[in-house]
C-alpha cells in the first residue's frame, strides 16, 4: 500500500465543499504557514526535494529562491492548468475532485513568493472547472482565506481563473505567459526566465498543479519529513495518469518506490492488460518522451527492475531507458501499432507547433506526411531514415522544447520498433487494410 | 448590431479588473470567449466590437482569434461533436467513432449537417485519455463512447432534451 498525500481524502462525500474540506483537517497548512516568514516557508520546499510535477522536474524551491525581488514591482505566481501533453489527466482529476487542495497550495505559496494576485490558467477546453474552482475560491474569500488582510496577518491575495482556448503550447510557460497577456501563444527565449522578467515583465513563478497542491503535504508535515518519502532525488509522491489498453484506467498517486511491473500488474494500479492480451510497449511520461519496448521497460540494461521514480525511468538514457515527464502512463498490448500511434502523435505536435522557427514548424509537417505514408503501406525504407534525419534536425534546434517533444517519440519509435516500420513497406499490401 | 447587454459588460469591466492597471488586453480571451457563448462565432464584426472594448487595434484580436483553435470563425451547428483521435484515444477505437457518427449524419468533420444542428470535428488530446473514445460537446465531456451511446446522444439532441449531463 503506497502512501497518499495528495488523494488521501479525495472519495470523501463532499469533499470538493469547504465545509467537508476543512473539517478533514482542510486550509491547516495556511495558518501554519502565514506564521512562518515567507523565506522560512521556501527553505521548508527546499528541504522537501519537491521537483516540479509538470514534466522538466526542476527543484521547486530553488525555482522560487530565484524570484527577482525589484524594490516597488509586484510579483506574480501563476499556476499552470494547461494539461493538454497526451496521456496526462491528474491536474484536471485534482481540481474537479479536490478544487480546495489546489486554492490551499496556492495561498501557501502565493505568501512564500510575495505574490498578492496569483492567476490560474487553464485549458479552455476544461470548460466546467472553472466554475469549480471559482466556487472553492469564493468559498475561502468568505471564510478568511483570501482577499484582504488573511488571518490578520496584512498578507492580501486574489486568485483568478483565466481559461485557455485551445493550444497545447500555451502549457509551455512563456507561451502561456504571452496568453495570459492577451496574445499568441508564442514561447519567448530563455533565459531571461520567468522568475526574472515574466508577465507584463514582472517576476513571475509558473509551476504545475500538482506542484502547488504539493506545497500542502510539505507545510502539514515539514520538508524533512517529506523528504522521507520517495528513493533518492524523487522525494514525495507523484500523480500517474493511466491510460490505453489496461484494465483499470484512471489517476494514481505513488510514492516512487514502487516498480513499473507492479504498477502496471498489480490490482492495485492499473490492474494489469486488458482481454489476457501481453504487454507490448509504454510510454510512461506523456506523448513527448521515449516510448518502451516491454523488456526495456520492466527492467533496465543493466537487468534492474525498473522503478517508478525519476532516476530509474531515466535510467539508460534514451538509448535505453525513457523519462518521468508529467506521468502520462500510456500502455500498449500486442495487437497496437506503433507506426500508427506515432503517426498520431506527429500529426498532434504538427497542429500545436506554433510555427515560429522552421525546424519545428516544417519538420513536424514532414514527419506527418512521412509517418501517414508509412503507415498506409505506401512508404519507401528510404522513407524511415528521411525520418530520422529529420527528426535528429530538430532536436536542440528551437525556441521552446515543443520541437524536442515532437523529434523525441518518433526517434524512439524507430530506434525500438525499426522493424515495424519495415514491415509496413515491406508487406504494403497488409499495411493498407 | 453587435453589443452586450448591461449585465455582460459588467462582466466585461470586472474581468478587466483582474490585471494591471492599463494590461486590459490581457482580457482578450476571456472576452472573446463571452462573445462566443453570447453570438455563438466570432465574426469580423465581433471582433471589431471586442477590439473597442478593450481599446486594441482590431489586428491584435484577429491574430489571437485565429491562433486558438477554439474560436469559431464560422458558424458551426447548435451541437458540435469534437471527438479525440490522439493515440490513447485512437487505440481505444476513436476512428470508429469518427468513422460512425460520420456515416450516421452525413457529413465529414470540418462540416456542418444541412439542418444546422450537428458539427462534426476531429480534436486532439482533451485530457481524458483514461476515459477513451470521448468527446467534448459544449461545455461538457462525453466519455467511454461506443455506437450505441451515439445514437443515445444524437436522439437526445434531436429531441432537444437537456443533455449536459
Ligand atoms: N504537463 C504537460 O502537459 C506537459 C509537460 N511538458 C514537460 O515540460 C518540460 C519542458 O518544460 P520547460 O519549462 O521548457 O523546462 P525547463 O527545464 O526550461 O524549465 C523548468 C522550470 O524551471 C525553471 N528554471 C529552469 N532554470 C532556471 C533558472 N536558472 N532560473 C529560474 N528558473 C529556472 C523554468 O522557468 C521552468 O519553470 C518537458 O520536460 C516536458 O516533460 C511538456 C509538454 C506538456
Ligand atoms: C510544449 C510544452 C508544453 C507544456 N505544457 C505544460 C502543461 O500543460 N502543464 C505544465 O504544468 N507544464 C507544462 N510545460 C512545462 C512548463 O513550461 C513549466 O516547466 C512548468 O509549468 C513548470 O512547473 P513545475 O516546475 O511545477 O513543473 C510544458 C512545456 C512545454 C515545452
Ligand atoms: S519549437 Fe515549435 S512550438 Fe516552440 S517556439 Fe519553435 S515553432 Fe513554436
Ligand atoms: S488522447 Fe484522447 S483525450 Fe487524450
Amino acid at each position: 500500500m503506497s502512501r497518499k498525500l495528495l488523494l488521501e481524502n479525495a472519495h470523501i462525500e463532499g469533499i470538493r465543499y469547504y465545509d467537508v474540506y476543512r473539517k478533514n483537517g482542510g486550509y491547516r497548512s495556511v495558518e501554519k504557514a502565514l506564521k512562518m516568514t515567507p523565506e522560512e516557508v521556501v527553505e521548508e520546499v527546499k528541504k522537501s526535494g519537491l521537483r516540479g510535477r509538470g514534466g522538466a522536474g526542476f527543484p521547486t524551491g530553488m525555482k522560487w529562491s530565484f524570484i527577482a525581488k525589484p524594490e516597488g514591482v509586484p510579483r506574480h505566481l501563476v499556476c499552470n492548468a494547461d494539461e493538454s501533453e497526451p496521456g496526462t489527466f491528474k491536474d484536471r482529476y485534482l481540481m474537479e475532485f479536490l478544487p480546495h487542495l489546489l486554492i490551499e497550495g496556492l495561498i501557501v505559496s502565493s505568501y512564500a513568493l510575495g505574490s498578492n494576485t496569483t492567476y490560474i490558467y487553464i485549458r479552455g477546453e476544461y470548460a466546467w472547472i472553472p466554475d469549480i474552482l471559482e466556487q472553492a475560491i469564493a468559498e475561502a474569500k468568505a471564510n478568511g482565506f483570501l482577499g484582504k488582510n488573511i488571518l490578520n496577518t496584512g498578507f492580501d491575495c486574489e486568485i483568478y481563473v483565466q481559461r485557455g482556448a485551445g493550444a497545447y503550447i500555451c502549457g509551455e510557460e512563456t507561451a502561456l505567459i504571452e496568453s495570459l497577456e492577451g496574445k499568441r501563444g508564442n514561447p519567448r527565449i530563455k533565459p531571461p526566465f520567468p522568475a526574472v522578467k515574466g508577465a507584463w515583465d514582472r517576476p513571475t513563478v509558473v509551476n504545475n498543479v500538482e506542484t502547488l497542491a504539493a506545497v500542502v503535504p510539505i507545510i502539514n508535515m515539514g520538508g524533512e519529513e517529506y523528504a522521507k518519502i520517495g528513493v533518492g532525488r524523487s522525494t514525495g509522491t507523484k500523480l500517474i495518469s493511466a491510460c490505453g489498453n489496461i484494465n483499470k484506467p484512471g489517476v494514481y498517486e505513488i510514492d516512487m518506490t514502487i516498480s513499473v511491473e507492479e504498477f502496471i500488474f498489480s490490482e492495485e494500479w492499473c490492474g494489469g492488460i486488458k482481454n489476457g492480451k501481453r504487454l507490448k510497449a509504454c510510454i510512461p511520461g506523456g506523448s513527448s518522451v521515449p516510448i518502451l519496448p516491454a523488456n526495456l521497460l520492466l527492467k533496465t540494461a543493466k537487468g534492474e527492475p525498473r522503478m517508478m521514480n525519476y532516476e530509474s525511468l531515466a535510467d539508460g538514457g534514451f538509448a535505453t531507458g525513457t523519462m518521468m515527464g508529467s506521468g502520462g502512463f500510456i500502455v500498449f498490448d500486442e495487437d497496437q501499432c506503433v507506426v500508427k500511434n506515432t503517426y498520431t502523435l506527429a500529426r498532434f505536435y504538427r497542429h500545436e507547433s506554433c510555427g515560429q522557427c522552421s525546424p519545428c514548424r516544417e519538420g513536424t509537417g514532414w514527419m506527418e506526411k512521412l509517418l501517414l505514408r508509412l503507415e498506409k503501406g505506401q512508404g519507401k525504407t528510404s522513407d524511415i531514415d528521411l525520418l530520422w534525419d529529420i527528426q535528429s534536425k530538430i532536436e536542440g534546434n528551437t525556441i521552446c522544447p515543443l520541437g524536442d517533444a515532437a523529434a523525441w517519440p518518433v526517434a524512439a519509435a524507430i530506434r525500438h520498433f525499426r522493424d515495424e516500420f519495415e514491415w509496413h513497406v515491406t508487406h504494403a499490401a497488409e499495411a493498407q487494410t | 448590431m453587435i453589443q452586450f447587454s448591461e449585465e455582460q459588460l459588467n462582466k466585461v469591466s470586472e474581468i478587466i479588473a483582474r490585471y494591471p492597471e492599463g494590461k486590459q488586453k490581457s482580457a482578450l480571451l476571456p472576452v472573446l470567449h463571452l462573445a462566443q457563448d453570447v453570438f455563438g462565432w466570432l465574426s469580423t464584426e465581433t471582433m471589431d466590437y471586442v477590439a473597442s472594448l478593450l481599446k486594441i487595434e482590431p489586428i491584435e484580436v484577429y491574430e489571437v482569434a485565429t491562433f486558438y483553435t477554439m474560436y469559431n470563425l464560422k458558424p458551426v451547428g447548435k451541437y458540435v461533436f469534437e471527438v479525440c483521435q490522439t493515440g490513447p484515444c485512437m487505440i481505444q477505437g476513436s476512428d470508429d467513432i469518427i468513422a460512425y457518427i460520420e456515416e450516421k449524419l452525413s457529413i465529414k468533420p470540418g462540416e456542418t449537417t444541412a439542418d444546422g444542428m450537428f458539427t462534426l470535428k476531429a480534436a486532439e488530446c482533451l485530457g481524458a485519455c483514461g476515459y477513451a473514445p470521448m468527446m467534448q460537446m459544449g461545455k461538457y465531456y462525453k466519455e467511454h463512447l461506443t455506437k450505441e451511446k451515439v445514437d443515445a446522444i444524437i436522439a437526445e439532441c434531436r429531441s432537444d432534451i437537456s443533455v449536459n449531463n
